[in-house]
């Protein structure tokens, strides 16, 4: 049986993530591709935990901890160190929502603007799910979270990192799905090798903040995609986009938001609100798709 | 290399220690084989050895087993039950529903 | 080689000789010129360093710590709003224990916006983990740059040159520049023990729980008592190198005074002025100037005001709710000495306001009248 991703393994076990957790599936195919000479930069989220804590690590890469919102600063400083020194290697901000689309944005706009040579990886989890599931700029409409109450789900739709991060014209972005490994592994691959600021967003699919059985985490991520709610793409230089996947007959949203406990308060109503969101969306993109 | 270790290291001494907080240690001392409600078992009749199970772990706590058989080197997916959280992810998506849950005894 | 240079551009020459290698800085008044000379340095490649454009102070530290932790030599400049907004990665620098060094211009904070000088915008910062320093003239600020990075590197310790804005960063004094081989010979490159290294991987800052977090915080307390003696190792080795002698402490015509007038930076500049007019008038007083004021050298100072009547500290900084910092830092370090002098505190020149001189000789004309100070504040200069 042939593999179609990296056979070695980088991350040991042992790490302390929730059962299901996308964003730890995540890690263990970005390493993958990325392989042993790679730094990450790590704020504040949900793996400053799944780590480990002192004195151990899982991911067996330089691991450099840091404040919330300066994944992205210190990644450049970092790499500003490595140049000075003459080192070649692969310096990642492993980052969540949180940090990338709210409090460390700023820091994330000024790497894309100066260019820093550096991968910066969103995993997106939709929320604040290392303090316990508070909403970020990055949770759906409608969704449930601790601060967005059923009485009072989510307003705001999901802010569009990706347009944001076009605009600053960088070489590389693309979204990746953990449902999708080779998918993921290529497009990690392809960054490492890119000189200047490259920015990949993971969708990641959580059980413990979205209220669904573990075992749904990989279906979840493959129905994002198949609905167009995540489409998988590459964005070059910020004006080249292009997609990698193609769904020929996209499913109803409503098949990956019934799966959810998140969205259990949805009536049909809201569910053809979303639907419609969806499609309105996708039309877009098509518009900036490259012919 | 990280460090092996048996059990979590507290340091008892603080000339022991690094000047921070710098980890020397692999987590591998974490057996989470023991947060299992539910345990997967793989029926090898009905699997193919298509591997999807050990690509979507996010554990990596399934493992390819290498043997030869008769000079053909012959892979199988093993659940290392040491780390195996139980989340189910591999009995979800095996094709041929070749993968099992079963209560967790231990 | 001597020139005419303000005090941003001997805290910019500081950073060169030191061959800072990663700079980071982000402008704001007065600091501009520290980095628009370096700027200019390093697109000459006059200095070999890279020049990281940040768009705010916070990302400034927090880029320069990872740069550090790869082990090579780093340098920012900021002043008040800047460095308030570094504060949480001045303490993240500490506990990283990443030998940033740092040039600060003492301004006020806002609001209401000013920018002239005022001490609070260091002193709040006292508690962080950084070493700090009160430069009282340019030939200061450039020496102390460079014998700032051989304390920091030695002990991993972040340190920070604190200068006047204006009365410092502004204003123009012959400066001599040491030949970059004398400071090559004295400062060799930053060789760091545990580094970000793919060939060596570690996790740095992981969580810790109680069962050793509390070490940690130790280690850096020793760092700091351990800095005491090295300040004053390393001016007498820049004494040797350069002729030009700085300690922890200054004192002027202290061996035989019987009250002291204690300060820092600028204004213990003045008060040597002070000090000279009022011996002329018979009156026996002497000036300590505390140079180093993280650590606080609290048993150079026992040991000097043990032997005098009386003390006059001047702040030109606040404590809101409590007092002047340097005349608590004063008191606290005299508090167990059996015979402890009165102390009295004043506090002059917030905001900017000038002390001039005479406004030092009439501080000391009012508090020698008095037995005891009657409160822990003498405002001096204040219109009401």
């Amino acid at each position: 049986m042939k593999l179609k991703i990296p056979e070695q393994e980088i991350m040991s076990c042992g790490n302390v993530a929730c059962q299901g957790c996308g964003a730890t599936l995540a890690m263990r195919y970005a390493l993958k591709a990325l392989g042993k000479n790679t730094v990450l930069t790590i704020p504040a989220c949900c793996w400053t935990v799944i780590d480990g804590p002192f004195p151990h690590s899982t991911v067996n890469v330089p691991l450099f901890h840091t404040a919330f919102s300066t994944a992205a600063a210190t990644a450049s400083g970092i790499k500003a160190g490595f140049e000075i020194l003459g080192k070649d290697t692969n310096v990642v901000a492993w980052t969540g929502d949180g940090a990338t689309y709210d409090i460390g944005l700023g820091t994330v706009s000024g790497a894309a603007e100066r260019n820093d040579d550096i991968l910066y990886v969103c995993y997106d989890n939709e929320a604040y799910m290392n303090t316990g599931n508070q909403r970020s700029s990055s949770t759906p409409l409608k969704a449930w979270t601790t601060t967005t109450p059923v009485e009072s789900p989510k307003e705001s739709h999901k802010k569009d990192i990706i347009s944001i991060m076009a605009a600053h014209r960088i070489p590389y972005i693309a979204t990746a799905s953990i449902a999708y490994p080779e998918d993921m592994i290529e497009k990690f691959k392809k960054a490492k090798d890119i000189k200047g600021m490259r920015f990949i967003l993971v969708f990641c699919p959580c059980p413990t903040g979205w209220k669904y059985a573990p075992q749904l985490t990989v279906k979840l991520a493959r129905l994002a995609v198949q609905s167009n709610l995540f489409p998988l793409l590459e964005i070059e230089n910020g004006t080249k986009w292009k997609l990698t996947k193609k769904i020929a007959h996209p499913k109803p949203i409503a098949e990956y938001l019934k799966l959810q406990g998140r969205f259990k308060h949805l009536n049909k109503k809201d569910i053809a609100e979303i639907q419609q969101i969806v499609e309105a969306d996708w039309n877009l993109l098509l518009k900036k798709i490259e012919k | 290399m990280a460090k092996k270790s048996d059990e979590k290291i507290i340091y008892k001494k603080e000339k022991e220690m690094p000047p921070s907080a710098i980890s020397f240690y692999s987590m591998d001392y974490n057996k989470t084989g023991s947060w299992r409600n539910f345990r997967p078992v793989i029926d090898y009749e009905k699997c193919t050895l298509c591997m999807i199970c050990w690509k979507f772990c996010p554990e990596a706590a399934i493992k390819l087993e290498k043997t030869k058989k008769k000079g053909k080197e012959e892979v199988k997916p093993v659940i290392d039950y040491e780390y195996c959280k139980g989340c189910g992810i591999c009995w979800e998506e095996c094709p041929t529903r070749a993968i099992d849950i079963e209560e967790e005894t231990d | 080689m001597r020139k005419v240079l303000m005090g941003n551009h001997a805290l910019s020459y500081g950073a060169k000789l030191s061959r800072a290698e990663v700079i980071s800085a982000y402008p704001i008044t007065p600091q501009t010129e520290v980095v628009e000379l370096l700027s200019q340095m390093c697109a000459s490649g006059e200095l070999k360093a890279k020049f990281i454009k940040v768009e705010s102070e916070h990302s400034a530290m927090a880029s320069l710590i990872g740069a550090s932790a790869t082990g090579v030599r780093t340098f920012t400049a900021t002043s008040s709003q800047g460095l308030a907004l570094m504060h949480e990665m001045l303490h993240w620098a500490a506990g990283a224990r990443t030998p940033v060094v740092m040039g600060n211009i003492n301004r006020a904070f806002a609001p209401p916006w000013s920018v002239w000088t005022e001490q609070n915008d260091s002193l709040s910062q006292r508690d962080t983990g950084w070493m700090q320093l009160y430069a009282q003239n340019n030939q200061e600020v450039l020496d102390s740059v460079i014998q700032a990075y051989k304390v920091a590197e030695s002990l991993d310790l972040p340190a920070m040159v604190v200068l006047a804005a204006f009365v410092l960063s502004h204003t123009s004094e012959t400066v001599d520049i040491p030949a970059q081989e004398k400071v090559d010979e004295f400062l060799p490159p930053y060789k760091r023990e545990y580094k970000i290294d793919p060939d060596e991987p570690h996790a740095f800052g992981g969580l810790t729980k109680p069962d050793n977090y509390f070490e940690l915080r130790y280690k850096i307390q020793k760092a700091m008592e351990k800095a005491v003696s090295k300040w004053e190792e390393v001016g007498e080795e820049f004494e040797a190198f350069f002729g030009r002698k700085y300690g922890l402490v200054e004192t002027y015509k202290v061996s035989d005074a019987k009250d002291l007038i204690v300060s820092s930076a600028t204004i213990a500049s003045t008060a040597r002025n002070a000090v000279d007019s009022l011996r002329e008038k018979g009156k026996k007083v002497g000036l300590l100037r505390i140079r180093v004021f993280r650590p606080f050298p609290a048993e150079m100072i026992r040991r000097i005001l043990s032997s005098v009547d009386k003390v006059i500290v001047i702040d030109r900084n606040i404590g809101f709710g409590s007092s002047g910092i340097f005349c608590q830092e004063v008191k606290a370090a005299m508090y167990n000495e059996k015979n402890t002098p009165p102390i009295f505190g004043v506090i002059a020149g917030l905001g900017g306001r000038d002390v001039t001189s005479k406004n030092i000789i009439e501080i000391y004309e009012d508090a020698i009248k008095m037995e005891e100070p009657e409160s822990d504040i003498i405002w001096k200069g204040l219109k009401i």
